[in-house]
């Protein structure tokens, strides 16, 4: 058979590898930057672009998408070619998705400090962002799918199969969680509103973290880990079970992010199931790669590569068990909006993606650059400081949350709640907020040091730019007669991705369906009105401000957030609201039913300082609002887009709406000044106030 | 409670009834497929990313 000729692009890999070791930095930087904002708000030196509601998105988006992202380019341009034997499809859409990429990323970290979001977590980026990144996204399945088709080899590894996976989940999650109605350029307000929006927006953000963060991982698990041991998996057997069984269950599992919010029981209890079921594709996949070292664990004593994995293995196997548990009613009762979900988040993040990238780090870069790592101790030294910042950073975020939890639901023996200012229950768990910062900081400290360490590696060797490698040309009619089905389909890419698709698209649809469904199902409830406009532009201050990163709109049913909010939350209530709001964790109380709780006064001197009215208050400072002329050019924009939606303004409105915008100011404007505040009508706090004070105040009215 | 909206629509039960419907014949049957391959391909697929470039047999280390 004729052997042909060919060579490997290391330098894509190399300078994904790049971009994924500086945006690590970054990323990291920033969140030990929240993280002791969590406990001293002045960190931010009262400019608006650094406050926390603005920076946290800028900190989630750097390691998913900016970190880790790349770090999976970097893997899958690596172990592609190798598997197929074949170069990338293309050089030049090698280039233009590098190049596309680190543009996203660039326009979405001067667009979310800016205040230029979406709201949606994980999804903050706006319209013009989203198309850019839809575009990259084809730019790179192209590249992908021409790379296995004109491969050399003739069966496709199931690291492959992991990479296909994620590359059809991840757009269709993309698009549908992003269909948005433009307001401007860069203002947009999502399709859908309120539960239905909730409904679209976890399932995506389940799915980002299952198809994102989970998926291409175990492809890169599968293919370097047996190359770090030296030894095949230890039963692929398993890991096509592993990889049928995940990708069917994951996308199922989406309701048990709202838990107890407003979502139907069936839907809750079939969630739960699915979470549940997922443990065994999960752990079967974690006990794959740990097995794969079996009579090679004297290796992972002395190789920094291993050592990293078997701990992001091993986390992976710990967050895939804690998800399903979490999405148990009574475990989700106490854990949800506290700082356990953040643990849990930064376990997978921390744990398996971190350092799983570093392992390949460590692993792929000297051959690259055909050489040995500079030193293995600084690398062993970067895993004992990763490890145990991971120790602080979980422990502490544990404590906090169930502490914290137990403080909300607490009731002295007269029946009434132990803890009824918010403020008490923040102040008990600042300390941990401190350990915590100081886990990330640890953290920090490996990864700088991992960045000295390969620099240096890089130094002492001299990069490949393009591998030789040879392979025989694989033959059209090479056929053999006793293949069963699965051999059939993994060698064809296409039907391989469409059956893929149809799997996940099942799951979704099946999911989905009643979410369109409900809309019509929800009783709409007559008092409950759309936005006047100066509650809609304070509306859009208040997504600009990234409040929703720190305070829920979703009283539970629960007697100790009833009798610390009020009537619980009602899904009527939300049907204008587009995009929900209704946040995921608690820093600060939850404000669904903030409405008429304070005079405008209040208000008005919180937002300049909090703590002149809630003493220790962590809450930033927002003088800006004070001084920030309110933008009223948008006013018939928004409620044009608002129309499109299908929000009842009455026909012409957008035309008389800025006049209704400033009727509402003065009035405001001129209760404020009663109370001797030199409150201007035109200013941006007007607008918050007017959105505050309405907020859950429309069956107040009806006095239900 | 607002669970009571969903559960409104018209046969809502049958899409989680439909999804189990679907997995668990699907499941069971790619185990059964699983168990059938056979083990020289399994060992096969197995050593690949192993034998992927030149020389591969001698650089793990």
């Amino acid at each position: 058979m004729e052997v042909q000729k060919f060579q490997y692009d290391n330098r894509i890999v190399r300078d994904f590898g790049i971009a994924s070791v500086i945006f690590a930095i970054v990323g990291m930087l920033v969140g030990v930057l929240i993280a002791s904002q969590l406990f001293s708000p002045a960190i931010n030196a009262n400019l608006q672009y650094m406050t926390y509601g603005r920076i946290r998105p800028l900190h989630t988006n750097a390691i998913i998408f900016a970190f880790v992202g790349n770090a999976i380019f970097m893997g899958i341009y690596y172990s592609l070619q190798r598997l197929c034997k074949a170069r990338m499809f293309s050089d030049l859409l090698s280039r233009i998705h590098f190049w596309g990429w680190q543009l996203i990323i660039l326009s979405a970290a001067v667009s979310l400090p800016l205040g230029l979001t979406t709201s949606k977590e994980y999804a903050e980026l706006e319209w013009p962002i989203d198309i850019a990144i839809t575009l990259i996204w084809v730019v790179f399945a192209i590249n992908f799918f021409g790379t296995i088709i004109k491969r050399r080899e003739r069966h496709m590894y199931v690291a492959i199969w992991f990479y296909i996976a994620t590359i059809v989940t991840v757009a269709v999650l993309h698009i549908v969680n992003s269909l948005e109605v433009p307001v401007s350029f860069l203002k947009s307000y999502s399709m859908y509103a309120g539960v239905q929006d909730a409904l679209v927006q976890w399932w995506y953000g389940h799915n980002a973290v299952a198809f994102f963060l989970t998926t291409p991982y175990l492809g890169l698990m599968y293919y370097f880990l047996p190359k770090a041991a030296n030894r095949p998996v230890y039963s692929y057997r398993l890991s096509i079970v592993h990889f049928w069984s995940l990708i069917f269950i994951y996308i199922w599992a989406g309701p048990h992010h709202l838990l107890y919010t407003a979502l139907p029981d069936w839907a809750q209890s079939l969630g739960t199931v699915f979470s549940i079921m997922l443990i065994a594709p999960s752990w079967g996949g974690m006990i794959n790669g740990l097995l794969t070292l079996r009579g090679a664990w004297d290796k992972v004593r002395e190789e920094p590569v291993l050592k990293f994995m078997v701990v992001g293995v091993t986390a992976y196997g710990m967050a895939t068990f804690e998800g399903p548990m979490l999405s148990l009613k009574n475990v989700n009762a106490l854990a949800h909006y506290t700082d356990w979900i953040v643990s849990h988040v930064h376990i997978g993040a921390l744990g398996w993606n971190g350092f799983m990238t570093f392992g390949i780090l460590y692993w792929l870069v000297p051959r690259l650059y055909k050489t040995d790592l500079y030193s293995k101790k600084l690398a062993s030294f970067h895993f004992w400081i990763g490890t145990l910042g991971i120790v602080f950073y979980a422990s502490s975020m544990y404590v906090a949350g169930i502490v914290q939890s137990l403080m909300w639901k607490e009731f002295n023996p007269m029946g009434v709640l132990q803890y009824p200012n918010f403020l008490e229950t923040t102040l008990q768990i600042i300390p941990l907020h401190m350990i915590r910062a100081v886990g990330g900081g640890l953290y920090l400290t490996g990864a700088l040091v991992m960045v000295y360490n390969l620099i240096k590696t890089v130094k002492q060797g001299s990069f490949l730019p393009n591998e030789d490698a040879e392979a025989p040309a694989l033959s059209a009619d090479d056929h053999s007669t006793s293949e069963t089905k699965h051999r059939w389909l993994e060698k064809k890419p296409i039907q391989f991705a469409l059956l893929a698709t149809v799997a996940i698209l099942i799951g979704g649809i099946i999911e989905m369906v009643p979410t369109f469904l409900v809309k019509s199902n929800i009783p709409t409830i007559a008092s409950v009105k759309p936005y006047t406009p100066l509650e809609l532009q304070g509306r859009d201050l208040y997504i600009r401000e990234g409040c929703n990163a720190c305070h829920s709109q979703m009283v539970r049913p629960f007697r100790s957030e009833t009798e610390r909010y009020g009537e619980y939350s009602k899904a009527g209530e939300y049907v204008y609201d587009h995009p929900f709001l209704w946040g995921s964790r608690r820093t600060g109380p939850d404000l669904h039913r903030v409405g008429g709780k304070f005079p405008n006064l209040w208000h008005y001197l919180h937002m300049e300082n909090p703590r002149t009215m809630s003493p220790g208050s962590i809450m930033p400072s927002y003088p800006w609002l004070l001084t920030q002329d309110l933008d009223t050019s948008s006013t018939s924009a928004k409620i044009q887009a608002m129309q499109t939606l299908g929000v009842p303004y009455p026909k012409g409105f957008e035309f008389i709406a800025n006049e209704i915008l400033q009727q509402q100011a003065d009035s405001i404007a001129a209760d404020l000044q009663r109370n001797k505040v030199p409150a201007e009508p035109n200013k941006e706090i007007i607008a918050l106030i007017a959105y505050l004070q309405r907020l859950g105040t429309d069956i107040k009215i009806t006095g239900k | 409670m607002l669970s009571t909206y969903l559960s409104a629509i018209d046969g809502v039960s049958a899409y989680p009834i439909f999804s189990l419907i679907i997995f668990i014949p699907f499941f069971l049957a790619v185990t059964i497929w699983v168990i059938k391959l056979d083990k020289k391909f399994l060992n096969y697929m197995g050593e690949m990313p192993l034998k992927d470039s030149i020389g591969s047999d001698e650089e793990g280390k």
